[in-house]
C-alpha cells in the first residue's frame, strides 16, 4: 500500500518591537528574570492592556510580503487557560477575524515551482516561560508574558518533509526580509509546530492528524516529519490506527515521543477582548505599510543577476540574510566593484564571521569602508597582500582604511621613478642572479622581487616591479 | 466629623478661612467613621496614615475645592500602598503597588484617601452580604441591608462618615444603594471614567462613580476624575464639562421619558407612590412627561447575568494562587494549586458566577448563550437610543422595593438578581445613570432613577438638583443614628 502525506504548518513569529504588544515593558532576549515586566504583565487586580500599534503594523508588514488579504474590521479575543506562566489565564489573540488571510509563498522542490497556500497570520502575545529548579520550586520568568507574535498557519499543500522544510526557509527568508523579526529558532523569535498525517493514495479523506511540538531547527523539522511518515505508514500496514496525538521529538534519538492524547478538542472560550475597543485597519494605512516594504530577496537576487553581473550562486548568498544583502547594497552605493565587493563578502569577510562565530552587524566593518578598502585595492594604492592586513584592522577595529594605509605609511609604491633606480642598484650587486637568468633559470627572477621587496618593505607594487625587472634584466 | 450637614463647598471654605485644617478635619473624620462604624461597619480599611498626607496639604496650602478633604473609595479601587481586596478571601492581603486612575486623579486634586469601603465580594451581589468582611447595616435601619454592590460607600456617607464617596457600578451597584441610603449616586457612561485600577467585574459593563448626600458634591468629583487614560483603551476623548459650574435647575421644557415596564407589576406600591410623586414635582417644575415602552427590558436580566457573568469568568482567572493574594496550603501539584487556592479563596456568590459564566462561553453553549445575549444587547441599546431621539431624560424607579432585611434573600440567588431589573438597563445600553431620593417608603428611602443621553451627565444632575431644591430630602437624618435628632 502506497501513502501520501499531508502536512500543515503554524508558525509563531516574534515580532521585532521596542515594548510589548499590551503593554509598555521593553522587548528584550536574554535579561534577568522578571526585569521587563510591569503590572500588566503580572496580570495585577486593575490593569488593562493597550494596543501597540507598531506591533500591528509589522504584522500587516509580514501579511503582505506574504501575499495575504488584510483584515479591515477586526478585534482581539481571549483564549482561556490556566497555566503559571500565563498571568491573566488568558491570551490575548485575533480568533475570530485575524489579522489577514489567504496568502502564499512559492518554493522549489526538485526543480519545480510550487505555491503553498497561507490560511492565516493572527497577532498575539506570548507568554513567559516556567522552568523548574532542582530545589523543588518551579520558577515564573515574565520577561517574555506580552512579546508581539504573529502566528503563520500554512493550508495543508505540504505533501513531504522536504517541501515542509522549504517552505519554512522559504518563510523565515521573506519574514527577514520585512524587517518585523529576527527570526531566529535558536533564540525561540521564531517557533514551528508541525501537523503530518498519511492516507492511501486515492483516498478522498484525510488521515488521523498528529501534531509534533518541540522542533528546534529546520532539520529537526524535516527529520521529524520523515520519522512520522514512517511510523505511521509502519502502523497502518500492520493494520492499526493512529492515534489523534501530540508528539515531541527527540533530538537525540531522532525519534518522535508521545506527550500526550487529545482527548477531544480543548476548549479555550474564546470571545472578544472587551478591554480592547473593535478596531478598523484603514486602507490607506495598509497601502502605506506597502509602500515601505523593503525589496524582498527575490527582487535582490534578480537586480544582483540582471543590473550587477553577479553570478546566480553569488546572488543566492548574498540574499540568504537580510543583513548581508543589505551590506551589499550599501557598499556597491558608496561606489565599489560589485564583483569585488561580492567576493570579498562571501570570501574574506564569511571567513571572518565563521571563524569568529559571530553576524556580520556584531563586526565593526561598515559597508563604508569595506567600499573603500576596494578601491583602494583597485587603484593600486595598496596591494591585495596590505589589503588583508587592512581588512583585519578594519573589521575588528573600525578603522577607517585609507587614513590608516597612510598612517602606517603601507602606501604601495609604484612610481617608476622611484622604483628603477633601486632595481637597477639591487642588478648591479647581483650579477650572479643575471647570469642565472640568461642560463634561463627562472628562479633569478623570484629572488630579484625578493630582495626589491626586501628594500622596500612589501609595498612596491609587484606588477610595476615585474615589468620594470624584465626589460632592466633583458637590457643587460 | 460629622457631614450630615456639610457639603464640600461648606468644607472648602472652612478649610480657607482657616476654621479647621485639613489634618484636624481628617481626624475628625477617622474618629467619626470609628464610631459610628461600630453599627454600620462600612468600612474595610481606615487609611490612618490619611492624617500624614492631610498635614503635607495644610503645609502646601488648599487650593482647589476638593483640596485637602477625605472621601472614601470602594474596596475595588485599587490604591497604592493600602491594602486593596475586593472584600474577597482571595485578595484578603493584597497590597497594590499602583493606584487606579481615579485615585490618582482625585489625590492631585488634593483628596484624602480616608480608607475603603465595605461591598458585595468583587462586586457580585446587590446587600453587601457576599463579602469576605462581614455585614454592613443600613443607617435608617440597621437590620436592612445597605444594598450593594457599593453598600459601604453608600452607608459611609448616609450615616455622615464622609462627604462623598466612590462606588462602581455594574448593574446597579451605584444607584441601588444610594436608593437604599437615601443619597445621591451616579453612574457615569460607559468610557466617561478611567477603569484603569478598577478590579474587574464585568469589563463592558463596569463604571466608577460617585456618591454624596448632595448632588452638587458628585458633580464636583465627577468633574475631577472623569476624562480620557491612555492606560484604559475604552475612556472617551470626549471633554469633561465642569458640571458643578453648569449645575441649572430649570425644568422647563425638558422632555422626560417614563417606560411603562418600569412601573413592574412586582414594584412595592409605597416605592411607586413616591417615585410618582417625584415625577410629579417635575411636571409641575414645567417639564413634559410622556409613557413609553421599552419592550425587550423584559430580557433584561438573562442579558445581563450571561453577558456579565461570561466576562467575570474570564476576569476571575487570574486569581490563582502563583502571583498574589490567598493561596492554599499544602498543594501536591500545579492543579491542586490553582483548584484550591480557588475553591478557598472565593465565595458562594462568585463561584456561581464564575461557573455561569463559564457555561456560557463553552463551545457547546456559546451561540446560545453568549452570542445571543450579545444580540439582545444591541437591539436593546437601539431601543434605549431611540427614546432618547425624542427625549432627554428617562426616569422610573430605582428599585422595586427599598432595602430588605439582611438575610431576606442571601439565598434565593434569582431573587436577588431581579433586583437590579431596573438598573440593568443603564449599563447594558452604556448610558448614565443616577439615583436621587424621592421620599421615605414606611420608613425608608426610595429612590428615582434618572438616564439620559450618553456623556449627558450633565442632564441628570440639572434634573436631581432640581428635585433635591424641591424635597429637600437630604435634611432628613438616617432614624438608627445614635445621638442624632
Amino acid at each position: 500500500m502506497n501513502f501520501e502525506t499531508t502536512i500543515g504548518l503554524e508558525v509563531h513569529v516574534e515580532l521585532k518591537t521596542k515594548s510589548k504588544m499590551f503593554s509598555p515593558s521593553p522587548v528584550a532576549y536574554g535579561a534577568e528574570s522578571n526585569i521587563n515586566t510591569n503590572v500588566i504583565d503580572f496580570g495585577f487586580p486593575g490593569t488593562l492592556p493597550t494596543v501597540n500599534k507598531e506591533g500591528y503594523r509589522l504584522g500587516v508588514m509580514v501579511a503582505l510580503a506574504l501575499n495575504a488579504n488584510v483584515e479591515n474590521h477586526t478585534h482581539f479575543d481571549r483564549k482561556n487557560y490556566f497555566y503559571p506562566d500565563n498571568p491573566k489565564a488568558y491570551q490575548l489573540t485575533q480568533h475570530d477575524k485575524p489579522l489577514a488571510h489567504d496568502g502564499w509563498i512559492e518554493i522549489e522542490v526538485d526543480g519545480k515551482k510550487k505555491k503553498i497556500g497561507i490560511e492565516e497570520l493572527h497577532v498575539e502575545e506570548d507568554a513567559g516561560k516556567n522552568t523548574h529548579g532542582n530545589d523543588g520550586y518551579s520558577y515564573v520568568d515574565l520577561n517574555r508574558q506580552g512579546t508581539p507574535l504573529i502566528e503563520i498557519v500554512s493550508k495543508a499543500d505540504m505533501h513531504s518533509p522536504e517541501e515542509a522544510y522549504q517552505y519554512l526557509e522559504k518563510l523565515r527568508q521573506i519574514v527577514q526580509f520585512t524587517g518585523a523579526s529576527d527570526v531566529k529558532m535558536e533564540e525561540g523569535s521564531m517557533r514551528v509546530d508541525t501537523n503530518i498525517s498519511i492516507r492511501p493514495v486515492g483516498s478522498d479523506t484525510y488521515g488521523t492528524k498528529v501534531e509534533l511540538k518541540n522542533l528546534n531547527s529546520f532539520n529537526f523539522v524535516k527529520l521529524g516529519l520523515a520519522y512520522e511518515e514512517k511510523r505511521q505508514s509502519a502502523i497502518l500496514k500492520n493494520g492499526g490506527s493512529i492515534g489523534q496525538e501530540t508528539r515531541r521529538f527527540d533530538e537525540k534519538t531522532g525519534e518522535t515521543m508521545l506527550m500526550r492524547v487529545k482527548s477531544g478538542a480543548d476548549d479555550y472560550r474564546y470571545f472578544p477582548e472587551p478591554d480592547l475597543p473593535a478596531f478598523e485597519i484603514a486602507p490607506a494605512w495598509i497601502k502605506e505599510i506597502q509602500d515601505q516594504l523593503p525589496e524582498p530577496a527575490d527582487k535582490r537576487r534578480e537586480r544582483y543577476v540582471n543590473e550587477l553581473g553577479i553570478p546566480e550562486y553569488d546572488a543566492g548568498v548574498l540574499t540568504d540574510t537580510k543583513e548581508m544583502s543589505d551590506f551589499f547594497d550599501a557598499a556597491v552605493k558608496f561606489g565599489a566593484n560589485p564583483k569585488l565587493v561580492s567576493n570579498w563578502l562571501m570570501g574574506e569577510v564569511n571567513a571572518y564571521l565563521n571563524d569568529k562565530k559571530i553576524g556580520l552587524l556584531e563586526t565593526a566593518l561598515t559597508p563604508e569602508h569595506l567600499a573603500t578598502m576596494i578601491k583602494l585595492i583597485s587603484d593600486g594604492t595598496i596591494s591585495s597582500k596590505i589589503a588583508k592586513k587592512v581588512f583585519k584592522e578594519t573589521i575588528s577595529n573600525g578603522t577607517e582604511p585609507e587614513g590608516w594605509v597612510k598612517e602606517k605609511g603601507l602606501v604601495q609604491e609604484s612610481d617608476p621613478a622611484v622604483l628603477t633606480p633601486m632595481i637597477t642598484e639591487i642588478l648591479d650587486n647581483n650579477q650572479q642572479s643575471i647570469d642565472d637568468f640568461k642560463n634561463g633559470k627562472d628562479r633569478a627572477v623570484g629572488y630579484l622581487v625578493g630582495q626589491i621587496m626586501k628594500q622596500t618593505h612589501g609595498q612596491a607594487n609587484p606588477k610595476v616591479v615585474n615589468k620594470i625587472l624584465m626589460s632592466e634584466l633583458n637590457n643587460r | 466629623m460629622n457631614y450630615l450637614n456639610e457639603t464640600i463647598d461648606s468644607l472648602h471654605k472652612k478649610l480657607v478661612d482657616k476654621k479647621i485644617t485639613s489634618k484636624e478635619l481628617t481626624e475628625q473624620t477617622l474618629s467619626g467613621i470609628k464610631e459610628k462604624d461600630e453599627d454600620i461597619s462600612a468600612f474595610i480599611t481606615v487609611n490612618d496614615a490619611a492624617v500624614d498626607t492631610a498635614n503635607t496639604i495644610d503645609e502646601s496650602g488648599i487650593k482647589g475645592s476638593l483640596s485637602g478633604i477625605p472621601i472614601a473609595f470602594k474596596d475595588n479601587i485599587v490604591s497604592n500602598g493600602i491594602k486593596t481586596t475586593a472584600a474577597s478571601k482571595i485578595l484578603y492581603n493584597f497590597m497594590p503597588v499602583y493606584s487606579a486612575t481615579v485615585l490618582e486623579k482625585l489625590e492631585n486634586a488634593g483628596v484624602i484617601n480616608i480608607g475603603k469601603t465595605n461591598m458585595d465580594e468583587f462586586a457580585m451581589g446587590s446587600s453587601t452580604e457576599t463579602s469576605f468582611f462581614g455585614n454592613t447595616h443600613n443607617p435608617w435601619n440597621l437590620d436592612s441591608v445597605p444594598g450593594g454592590s457599593s453598600g459601604g460607600s453608600a452607608a459611609a456617607v448616609a450615616s455622615g462618615e464622609v462627604v462623598a464617596a466612590l462606588g462602581t457600578d455594574t448593574g446597579g451597584s451605584i444607584r441601588q444603594p444610594a436608593a437604599f441610603n437615601g443619597i445621591f449616586g451616579i453612574k457615569p457612561t460607559y468610557g466617561r471614567v478611567s477603569r484603569w485600577g478598577i478590579i474587574a467585574f464585568s469589563s463592558s459593563l463596569d463604571q466608577v462613580g460617585v456618591m454624596s448626600k448632595r448632588v452638587e458634591d458628585s458633580a464636583t468629583v465627577l468633574s475631577a476624575m472623569a476624562g480620557h487614560d491612555y492606560h484604559d483603551s475604552t475612556s472617551s476623548e470626549k471633554e469633561v464639562p465642569d458640571y458643578r459650574a453648569d449645575l441649572n435647575k430649570d425644568m422647563t421644557g425638558v422632555k422626560i421619558a417614563i417606560p411603562k415596564e418600569f412601573w413592574h407589576e412586582g414594584a412595592d406600591p409605597e416605592v411607586i407612590k413616591q417615585v410618582n410623586n417625584a415625577i410629579d414635582t417635575y411636571k409641575k417644575l414645567g417639564a413634559t412627561v410622556d409613557e413609553v415602552s421599552l419592550p425587550t427590558l423584559k430580557h433584561a436580566v438573562e442579558v445581563y447575568y450571561i453577558l456579565a457573568s461570561s466576562e467575570a469568568s474570564s476576569n476571575l482567572q487570574r486569581y490563582d494562587g502563583v502571583r498574589y493574594g490567598f493561596r492554599a496550603k499544602d498543594v501536591k501539584n500545579i492543579k491542586d494549586l490553582f483548584v484550591n487556592s480557588r475553591s478557598e479563596g472565593f465565595g458562594d456568590e462568585v463561584k456561581r458566577r464564575i461557573m455561569l459564566g463559564t457555561f456560557a462561553l463553552s463551545a457547546g453553549a456559546y451561540d446560545a448563550y453568549f452570542k445571543k445575549a450579545a444580540q439582545v444587547r444591541t437591539i436593546f441599546i437601539q431601543e434605549m437610543g431611540k427614546v432618547l431621539e425624542n427625549y432627554d431624560l428617562i426616569m422610573g424607579p430605582s428599585t422595586t422595593s427599598a432595602a430588605f432585611k439582611i438575610g431576606a434573600k442571601i439565598d434565593d440567588p434569582l431573587a436577588m438578581y431581579m433586583n437590579d431589573i431596573l438598573t440593568i438597563p443603564a449599563n447594558l445600553a452604556g448610558l448614565p445613570a443616577a439615583s436621587v431620593p424621592a421620599g421615605l417608603a414606611n420608613g425608608m428611602p426610595v429612590g428615582l432613577q434618572i438616564m439620559a443621553k450618553p456623556f449627558n451627565e450633565q442632564a441628570i444632575f440639572n434634573a436631581a438638583y432640581a428635585l433635591q431644591e424641591e424635597n429637600k430630602f437630604y435634611e432628613k437624618i438616617p432614624t438608627a443614628l445614635k445621638g442624632e435628632d
